[in-house]
């Protein structure tokens, strides 16, 4: 995004800040991503949980994560002084959704995390982007070395447009994690050259 | 951490979330002022020093107008400040009704403009 001076008593200095969200299911590691690449600082909303959630959130396979987090996940990149990557960690589930238009305005892309265990979890995120239009990669989170799936059989259950990049990360690894960034913005640049020509 | 009451620790730890409600900041104001909407990365600058005559402002508002000597993203004051995102937008419709704040809108650029996210990707592949 960048700042115009539509109040024009607005202050001098300019800040360009770009907005890049990751989402994907419960569990399937954004705050590891957001927090293994960024500066990561809990960024808080007015909504608080309800007793009800606790049953709604499914949790098979993520028996280790007993609470999800209200909290959205905000982290900084500052790439030049005026020039500022604020990332998203946004909520899963489908009950935070009224949140996400706020957050997808103007947005550069997303990365939907993925955790091959709970592949359908990320659906939701991607049936949003999609009918957005907003550009985003897959990075599926193999943060036990283990991995189940192909890259191609991952983009045919998720039922991907092949041009939508997949990832292998370990979101726990910055430059992992910095990977799948990069391919974000190399996809984000691809899309705006495929936009002029059609 | 000094010595807390028992009946503190017992019942005013985290977990208990918090203990007073957003609209307690914010003048009893649960929305911004008409008309006003203002996008996470909207940046919000200071015009002037709250004057000696005006009322002097609450604690949550001055912490604002003091943050924001260097204009800063709607976003970083929410986080630096620990306030929910919903009050900071109120005390910012607050601050500029008074005059002592003003707001750069954030224009969506994302995918639309080559040269940022060309740039994003250079300082990206560098971190």
């Amino acid at each position: 995004m960048a700042y115009d001076a539509s109040d024009h008593e607005a202050a001098a200095n300019s800040l360009t800040a770009v907005k890049i969200l990751v989402a994907g299911g419960f569990g399937a590691g954004k705050t590891t991503l957001v927090g293994s690449v960024s500066e990561i600082r809990p960024l808080r909303t007015e909504e608080t949980l309800s007793e009800r959630s606790e049953l709604v959130d499914s949790l098979y396979g993520v028996e280790q994560k007993s609470t999800t987090t209200v909290a959205m996940d905000f982290g900084r990149i500052t790439i030049r002084r005026d020039l500022v990557v604020y990332l998203f960690g946004t909520p899963g589930q489908q009950r935070f959704w009224f949140m996400w238009d706020d957050l997808a305005h103007g947005a550069l892309g997303a990365v939907v995390m993925a955790d091959e265990r709970r592949l359908a979890d990320c659906f939701p995120s991607i049936d949003y982007f999609e009918a957005k239009g907003i550009p985003f990669v897959v990075a599926v989170n193999c943060f036990d070395g283990v991995r189940r799936h192909s890259v191609e059989s991952i983009t045919q259950a998720l039922n991907l447009a092949t041009s939508v990049p997949v990832l292998v990360c370990d979101a726990r690894r910055r430059e992992s994690s910095r990977d799948v960034l990069v391919a974000l913005a190399q996809h984000a640049i691809t899309r705006h050259h495929g936009r002029r020509v059609a | 951490m000094t010595a807390v009451q028992p009946f503190d620790s017992e019942w005013l730890d985290q977990d208990a979330g918090p203990v007073v409600r957003p609209y307690a900041l914010t003048g009893g104001m649960t929305r911004p002022r008409a008309g006003q909407h203002f996008d996470l990365l909207d940046l919000v600058g200071v015009i002037r020093r709250a004057p000696q005559d005006m009322p002097q402002l609450p604690p949550e508002q001055a912490e604002v107008l003091q943050r924001c000597q260097i204009p800063a993203p709607i976003v970083d004051l929410a986080a630096d400040l620990d306030l929910p995102v919903g009050v900071i937008r109120i005390l910012v419709s607050d601050l500029r009704e008074r005059g002592l704040v003003s707001i750069h809108r954030a224009q969506p650029a994302g995918i639309g403009d080559l040269k940022i996210l060309q740039e994003v990707l250079d300082g990206l592949r560098r971190i």
